[in-house]
């Protein structure tokens, strides 16, 4: 861009990314802009996003799809069935056309071949019934409305931001229910995004902040906020790191009042409580640190002018001028600012992840403080590393000219300026090293146990370091003291002595012979997994890697690569999977969903970056986070808080699922037997296509007679009731599958509708043997005929709903009774009426006649209990099996249990083991057995008073570990309850 | 935006929005199924027991005696048999009368093209028949008095059918201009010659024949033996029935017959509610002793446990 002022030369300024103002941004600090419109109408997100979200269609329409192919070919078959009769029928002399009963001229000249294909038509109006196409209504209607009570759900509702759960699409309510693999996001979906400063480390020496929450370690009570460590880094380096905390970031002032008198601050009259400035920044991390350097008595006071200003320990303001900002991207994971002092000298400040800065500074540097990076990964904090360089003018003029001219490059932008971003940041020297924390969600550990406990593989792609990520796993018991980890990373793969490639390999085929060959053949799914029993797996494996397994150096290996891969994954309980880029986390979604037997994904996260995975998941699922409402709008569901998925999933995907999937059956079912006596009515009626009911009742059924108990049951029914949903997650496991849309319950329904079918057609056709029914001699005719078995079906398929209604509201006692006196009333009305319109009165007074026969009343009777009655026994006998057994030993299959409050609130308190020591790694599988032997040896000696603030060796990690474990145990044996909730300490026994 | 306003206020904390609802909760336990099973089979065979004797008690020689003719192979529910009518015309519509609906097709015209009233194969197929029962009495014929009213539904002679209005006080009048069914002897005024009530659309056995019975096999209602020393019964003795035989069975291989019986609370006589109900009643007996063996099994486990 050529900016033209007058009376100055033109000046060129670049236009990039960071440029370009998304929709929703705000405007602020200036009042207008000039601005560009760039990807406008069908060239939006929103509108480019538009098409893909609706494609989503659930596991129970695919059933539907089935079945109705079923009852198609059997509509087809009853229609062949019926013309091929007819013809056999009518070869016999006299059989066609009996004199009493004569053809038109014109029906005679048809040709006969015409006159089948008008039968089999004829045929297959006559049973179209069969198809449940008010099915699809109810379906229609039952999402619609029972989407409505994941939003009214008060238990969704977060204070915080006032607002419950959101329901983008009504059509995966049931999916809800059938989820076999979770996807998440860690950093806002698993842990709060909530970054706290914890502690820093400069030039090797340790500084920890102390606040009431680490009471834990309370050995020591420091007075100030600044607890020194006793050999402490010199003053200059404490500053300069402190300095370089306050300076290099993008985060901004957001002060109470616009204009801030300035000059009362500098008189140092007016301290304004500096808590209460807050700081914006697109990433939490960055006010975090920005935050801890306040703390440690270094406020960044905003920029103003591209100057920024500091208040340093001694309240003096020091202002830097801003020069340069190198952004952060996740490829180079680091940052750099350029600032230029009073004094004139120019500085580069540059923060990033420890691999990214690590090559980058003097290595006798490193050493030192990697100890320190590492034990805080360990502890599942977020490290950053600050390091720094002084220019001289000379290296500035290049680096100024330089990154000006990538600037502008108009091909190859990105790369020249990632170019000269590397080129500037070498030789850099380290300062120190940060440790942020990220608490974890609230019952996040509680959600996922429980979600284990449903049989759900939960699978965590971030783009985190392994270590942090492995931490937060632990402590969310994704991770627990037995599984074994099996460690796909690159630091697994680069032992040296062969080529990565071989490697690779080498390692999928021993975790593939550990975790699926040598593992008992179990079945997933419907069979419940015992899973106390048997060996446990956990799996990690890093973004590049994955790269590795998908996109193999040659072509071939691909497929025997992914299939390794996905049956490793498949048998493990957790799969950890770090450095992702969006993209990648959407691909292997993508790759088990398309995975054997199509296994129901659901995906949540909170980012922008989780768009992708969302999408292409069945159930995406946004949580209403800090970072925005990208995913939020691009859910399925949005959710306030993690913890939510537990009930989201366990209570209202499974009721949803037992509620559709109970509806589709019965659907299907109660068509069948309204359709099977009038079948059978064609082989008594020379298959003349006689309907044995009247077009009021054929019409009326689906709509009224039996539509509403239904309904209201799909929307009502609570088979089990909602907190028992809750505290037995293993209940999940039972539809697990679409268990209730397999073939065979549907094969039962099928049978169950047949049977009755049969039960009410010669039901009443051994009764019609002899059609003096009446006490006055009066005979019966076939409209008679036909009432009689449409009330028996009307009643016996209500009923039958009733039997399965096993949580009756008032609103099913009035929809089951309602829709029964409905009928009766409906079928006096018409037939009491001569209605004028009607070209026959075929149903004139049949009702009210039959009604006035015993011998009716007797056979309605007997039917309707007839045909209940190996329901009933089958309820009576299956009880055993049903919930009683369940509540009688709550102790083995309550897994998501009682939710102990504790663990949560302290996470780090459950991080006890070393990572390594259940990590198995080949070349060093032998000795993690001795580091567990060798922790139970310091457990039992207690080596308590371990004063973990001086700085730490590597040989001393371990010993501080135990310390805390140690602590651990006596916290716990106090209290027996969560002792007895929580299997993961079970171990310190 | 509208989803995002609304959710911005705590949804209502009712009990139909919570999932709250007072449920009753059945639960099928043994303590109810069994003894319900038992009630219920006790009560069917109750029934059944009833039924049954009461079906085996119907005879012949008790009153009053209800005459029934009965057709197999006889297919009054055909389709195109069954729409092969006009109400219109039945209903005493003259305008109908001129030309009949072309369900009626092919018996709507005769041959020289007048209306056919009433017109379609129902009409037409009237079951024409006479019979006459003698009681033989010392060599002697007595003839058996046979009633012919209320034999058709109530409704249908009294509401669904209704004659023409009558036309210079004659029936036959009304019907100028139309032809009697092809298959009649003679027009539908003319139908019961002894009265004059029994004529048109009104006739007793016309009504029965439209009342189209539910399967190829069937019986209709043709008199009752209401009246004189037959009342009562049919005494034992030798009877003699005259048959006026008009009606075509043998060309589509149908049967006649004629059955005599008499009626009581349940219809006529049919065996099959009554074995029907013995059967489930005791199905239900079997079953509950089963289930309680079962439960009792069951518990003993369960203690055991």
């Amino acid at each position: 861009m050529h900016i033209y002022k007058p009376e100055q030369e033109p000046a060129v300024r670049s236009l990039g990314p960071e440029n370009l103002l998304l929709k929703g941004a705000t405007l602020k600090n200036t009042k207008k802009i000039y601005g560009v419109s760039v990807y406008t109408g069908m060239e939006t997100k929103m509108a480019l996003n538009y098409q893909g979200k609706s494609q989503k269609r659930s596991a129970v329409e695919k059933s539907i799809n089935a079945f109705l192919c079923v009852y198609l070919c059997i509509l087809i078959s009853k229609a062949v069935v019926c013309t091929t009769l007819k013809y056999v029928w009518q070869s016999k002399e006299g059989q066609d056309e009996p004199w009493y009963n004569q053809k038109t001229q014109k029906e005679k000249d048809t040709f006969m071949y015409l006159k089948m294909f008008t039968d089999f038509l004829s045929f297959m109006v006559l049973f179209n019934f069969i198809i449940p196409v008010s099915m699809y209504v109810t379906v229609e209607m039952q999402k619609f409305f029972g989407s409505f009570f994941i939003k009214w759900d008060n238990d969704f509702f977060d204070p915080e931001i006032k607002e419950g759960a959101l329901v983008n699409t009504s059509d995966l309510n049931e999916e809800l229910g059938q989820v076999e693999y979770v996807f998440t996001d860690k950093t806002g979906t698993l842990t709060q995004n909530n970054m706290e400063f914890i502690e820093c480390c400069i030039d090797g020496f340790q500084y920890r902040q102390r606040d009431v929450r680490s009471e834990l370690d309370g050995f020591t009570v420091t007075d100030g906020p600044v607890h020194k460590l006793q050999p402490k880094a010199g003053v200059e380096k404490e500053e300069l790191f402190l300095r370089a905390l306050c300076l290099c970031h993008t985060v901004q002032v957001k002060e109470a009042g616009s204009e801030e008198t300035l000059g009362d601050r500098l008189d140092g009259m007016l301290p304004k409580p500096e808590e209460e400035r807050g700081f914006i920044a697109s990433s939490p991390d960055e006010v975090a640190l920005v935050k801890g350097a306040m703390k440690y008595g270094f406020t960044f006071l905003g920029l103003e002018n591209k100057k920024m200003k500091i208040r340093n320990r001694q309240n003096d303001i020091e202002e830097y001028s801003l020069l340069h900002v190198l952004n952060f991207d996740p490829v180079r994971r680091r940052m750099s600012v350029i600032v230029q002092t009073r004094s004139g000298e120019t500085l580069l400040f540059c923060k990033g992840a420890d691999s990214s800065i690590f090559p980058r500074v003097r290595p006798e540097e490193v050493d030192r403080i990697r100890l320190h990076v590492e034990r805080n990964a360990t502890e599942g904090y977020r490290t950053l590393c600050v390091a720094y360089k002084q220019l001289t003018a000379e290296e500035y003029m290049v680096a100024e000219t330089g990154l000006q001219d990538a600037r502008l490059a108009l091909q190859d932008r990105e790369e020249k300026l990632m170019a000269m971003y590397n080129q500037l940041e070498t030789g850099m020297s380290l300062i120190g090293a940060t440790a942020v924390e990220d608490r974890l969600q609230e019952e996040a550990a509680e959600t996922m146990e429980a979600l284990q406990g449903a049989g759900m593989k939960i699978w965590v792609l971030t783009g985190d370091k392994m270590e942090t990520a492995k931490s937060t796993c632990y402590a969310c018991r994704l991770f627990q003291r037995g599984t074994e980890l099996l460690e796909l990373t690159v630091r697994t793969l680069e032992d040296g002595r062969s080529k990565r490639e071989e490697r690779l390999l080498e390692l999928l085929r021993d975790y593939h012979k550990r975790a699926v060959q040598d593992a008992p053949p179990v079945r997933t799914g419907v069979v419940t997994r015992s899973w106390c029993g048997s060996q446990e797996y956990g799996f990690i494996i890093d973004g590049a890697t994955l790269t590795l397994v998908m996109n193999p150096p040659r072509d071939a290996d691909a497929s025997l690569y992914r299939s390794l891969f996905l049956q490793i994954c498949q048998n493990c309980t957790t799969v950890l999977c770090c450095r992702m880029a969006p993209l990648q986390k959407a691909q292997i979604v993508k790759m088990v969903k398309n995975s054997k037997g199509s296994p129901i994904t659901l995906s949540i996260g909170d980012g922008a970056n989780d768009v992708s995975m969302i999408l292409e998941a069945h159930v995406g699922i946004g949580i209403k986070g800090k970072e925005g409402r990208q995913a939020v709008r691009n859910s399925d569901y949005a959710i306030p808080k993690l913890k939510h998925l537990k009930k989201l999933l366990l209570a209202h995907g499974h009721l949803y699922y037992v509620r559709i999937a109970h509806l589709v059956q019965y659907f299907f079912y109660k068509n069948l037997c309204f359709i099977l006596p009038q079948f059978l009515y064609q082989f008594f009626c020379g298959y003349s296509q006689q309907p044995l009911y009247d077009a009021a009742y054929l019409t009326m059924y689906n709509i009224c007679f039996t539509s509403l108990p239904i309904l209201a049951y799909s929307l009502l029914e609570q088979h089990i009731c909602i907190e028992i949903l809750l505290d037995n997650a293993t209940l999940y496991r039972e539809i697990a599958k679409n268990a209730m849309l397999r073939w065979r319950p549907f094969l039962y329904w099928t049978l169950l509708g047949i049977f009755q079918g049969l039960m009410f057609f010669f039901g009443v056709r051994f009764l019609f043997s002899n059609p003096a029914l009446q006490d006055n001699g009066q005979v019966f005719g076939n409209w008679s005929y036909g009432t009689i078995v449409f009330t028996v079906l009307v009643f016996t398929v209500t009923l039958k709903l009733a039997l399965d209604t096993r949580h009756w509201t008032w609103l099913n006692h009035s929809a089951i009774w309602g829709s029964l006196a409905f009928y009766v009333f409906f079928s006096f009305f018409w037939g009491g009426i001569i209605w004028p319109f009607l070209k026959q009165q075929r149903l004139y007074f049949v009702f009210a006649n039959m009604l006035s026969s015993v011998s009716a009343w007797l056979v309605i009777i007997i039917l309707i209990l007839l045909s209940l009655l190996p329901e009933i026994l089958l309820m009576v006998l299956r009880k055993p099996r049903g919930p009683l057994s369940r509540q009688k030993k709550p102790g083995q299959s309550n897994v998501g249990g009682i939710p102990s409050s504790q663990s949560s609130a302290r996470p780090l308190l459950m991080r006890t083991f070393s990572d390594e020591s259940n990590t198995v790694i080949l070349t060093d599988g032998c000795c993690h057995t001795s580091l567990l032997q060798a922790s139970e040896g310091a457990l039992l000696t207690g080596a308590v008073g371990w004063d973990h603030q001086s700085s730490l060796t590597s040989a001393d990690l371990h010993p501080l570990r135990f310390n805390k474990t140690q602590q651990r145990f006596q916290l716990e044996s106090h209290d027996s309850k969560s002792h007895k909730t929580a299997p993961s300490r079970h171990f310190l026994l | 935006m509208k989803n995002e306003g609304e959710s911005s206020e705590r949804p209502d904390n009712t009990a139909f929005t919570q999932q709250r609802l007072p449920a009753w909760q059945p639960i099928l336990s043994a303590g109810i199924v069994i003894p319900g099973f038992l009630i219920i089979g006790l009560a069917f065979i109750g029934i059944g027991i009833g039924l049954f004797l009461t079906s085996q008690t119907i005879q012949v020689l008790e009153g009053p005696v209800f005459f029934y003719y009965g057709l197999s192979n006889y297919y009054q529910n055909f389709r195109k048999y069954g729409v092969s009518t006009d109400y219109y015309q039945l209903s005493g519509d003259t305008q109908y009368f001129k030309s009949p609906q072309d369900s009626c097709s092919p018996y709507s015209y005769d041959s020289q093209n007048k209306p056919i009233v009433p017109c379609g194969a129902i009409a037409n197929s009237f079951f024409n028949d006479t019979f006459e029962l003698y009681q033989i009495i010392n060599g002697t014929k007595k003839l058996v008095p046979l009633d012919g009213k209320g034999i058709a539904w109530w409704t249908d002679y009294n509401i669904k059918y209704r004659n023409p209005t009558l036309v210079n006080g004659s029936l036959a009048n009304a019907f100028d201009g139309t032809s009697k069914p092809l298959n009649w002897p003679r027009p539908a005024y003319e139908l019961d010659l002894t009265d004059q009530n029994n004529n048109g659309f009104l006739n007793q056995d016309f009504l029965v024949w439209m009342r189209r019975a539910a399967l190829p096999q069937f019986r209709k209602l043709y008199r009752r033996i209401t009246e004189g020393d037959y009342a009562a019964g049919l005494p034992a003795g030798n009877y003699s029935l005259t048959v006026h035989y008009n009606y075509q069975v043998l060309n589509f291989d149908g049967q006649k017959k004629i059955i005599f019986s008499n009626v009581s609370w349940m219809g006529g006589k049919n065996d099959f509610l009554g074995i029907a109900y013995l059967v489930v009643g005791s199905l239900c007996v079997v079953m509950s002793v089963v289930m309680l063996i079962v439960y009792a099994k069951f518990k003993f486990s369960e203690d055991d446990v």
